[in-house]
């Protein structure tokens, strides 16, 4: 009898069989998928805990910029469904440093090192939301570009965070409605709203083109090779592009490049991105980032007593 | 304490593993279940169990070829033609 307690073993034993550095590898690259419970090389082990940590590091930080406008929404419905998501996001972190802990990492540990700068989230969340048309233009196309790249997770080799982003790409389904919604509205407004719209739309460009990483050939980068992601940074935009491009210029808004196009063999030509503003941005130098961590931080010193009241309870 | 969750998603629907919460008590993890994977309206019926009191399974070898008791070791397609055959019902097709 073998217990689902066993975690981490050192037998080589994957699926029941015995295998090599080399053969894991294979067995991911065709596709195949590992358990918690298998044994795995260490470098895939590092990766996955990195990779992953980033992505719940990300829902985390991301609520943020989204909650500073709860209590400015414009109606109560927008309140409601601003909260709601939220708490969808605060959930998704919790689900995936629930991954990252079965790996090796505990959650402790993951939010120590987010506050303390050592650890990374991703680029779009260190920007502040000037106006309510940064709010629907983070819903809309900051939740288009995050929702490709986690479709991308749902074939993730390391199954059980493969398993957790269905439920999550389900929940982000009615977050980027919401957001289609809140900019729609604001297109069927007046000229004021509109120009909200636009004006948010010139300050996010920037970093939605950031936002799926440099071009770097997919064959190149280690989370692919590993097959924790299913496709390359550069395919990952082309489909950003090609499915938001269109949907942005039928409502009459224009994107601030003007070398966006698509050529007459499908690919989506663009302005080069600013890939040091990137780097600059998630090293920790973004406009809010410490902001935001002093935020964190500040929340995880007030609310101690909590966890240490109820672990001192179950006891 | 890690504990591991099931949901049902409809009456009459087996339970699924949905995944797993981290709770000091049964109680917390209750809460945090119902909130996870119950709040909008997609599950029937959770079980919240410790992870420790599941006894996983993963060896099933088949050693001895056992398909006499799966479909699959069951191929009447020759067979049923020479029966056919000797019977003279077969059709041409």
């Amino acid at each position: 009898m073998r217990s689902a307690t066993k975690l981490h073993p050192n037998d080589r034993s994957v699926g029941g069989a015995r295998v090599t550095d080399q053969e894991f590898l294979e067995y991911v690259q065709a596709g195949g998928q590992v358990e918690t419970t298998d044994w795995m090389p260490d470098d895939y082990r590092a990766k996955l805990i990195k990779f992953i940590e980033m992505h719940g590091n990300s829902e985390l930080m991301g609520v943020l910029p989204e909650r500073e406008w709860i209590l400015r929404a414009p109606t109560l419905q927008r309140k409601l469904a601003l909260t709601a998501k939220v708490q969808d996001e605060v959930g998704h972190s919790q689900l995936i440093y629930r991954v990252v802990e079965d790996l090796g990492k505990p959650r402790e540990q993951c939010l120590a090192d987010l506050i303390s700068g050592k650890s990374k989230f991703h680029n779009v969340f260190h920007y502040p939301t000037k106006t309510w048309g940064d709010v629907g233009v983070i819903a809309w196309l900051v939740d288009a570009a995050a929702i490709i790249s986690q479709k991308a997770l749902l074939k993730c080799s390391y199954a059980p965070y493969a398993r957790i982003m269905k439920k999550i790409c389900w929940e982000e389904s009615f977050h980027i409605l919401h957001g289609r919604d809140v900019i729609l509205t604001l297109m069927n407004g007046t000229d004021e709203q509109r120009e909200l719209v636009q004006e948010a739309l010139n300050r996010w460009w920037g970093p939605l083109m950031q936002f799926h990483g440099n071009p770097i050939a997919k064959d190149e980068d280690p989370m692919y090779v590993w097959r924790i992601k299913s496709q390359g940074n550069e395919e990952a935009r082309q489909q950003f592009l090609d499915g938001y491009v269109p949907q942005i210029w039928e409502l009459g808004l224009t994107v601030p490049d003007p070398k966006l196009g698509k050529n007459d063999d499908g690919v989506w030509e663009y302005g080069e991105p600013d890939w040091d503003e990137l780097k600059h941005v998630v090293t920790g130098h973004g406009p809010k980032t410490q902001e935001r961590l002093e935020f964190r931080r500040r929340f995880l010193e007030q609310e101690a007593w909590v966890r240490s009241v109820v672990l001192a309870e179950a006891a | 304490m890690i504990f591991e969750v099931f949901r049902q998603e409809k009456k009459g629907a087996a339970f699924a593993h949905a995944g797993s919460v981290s709770a000091p008590t049964a109680e917390f993890a209750e809460a945090f279940a119902r909130e996870q994977y119950g709040r909008r309206q997609e599950s029937v019926a959770l079980w919240v169990v410790p992870r420790g009191e599941i006894h996983a399974v993963t060896d099933f070898a088949d050693e001895l070829n056992k398909t006499y008791h799966r479909v699959d070791g069951y191929s009447l397609k020759a067979k049923l033609k020479e029966a056919r055959e000797r019977a003279g019902t077969a059709v041409d097709r």
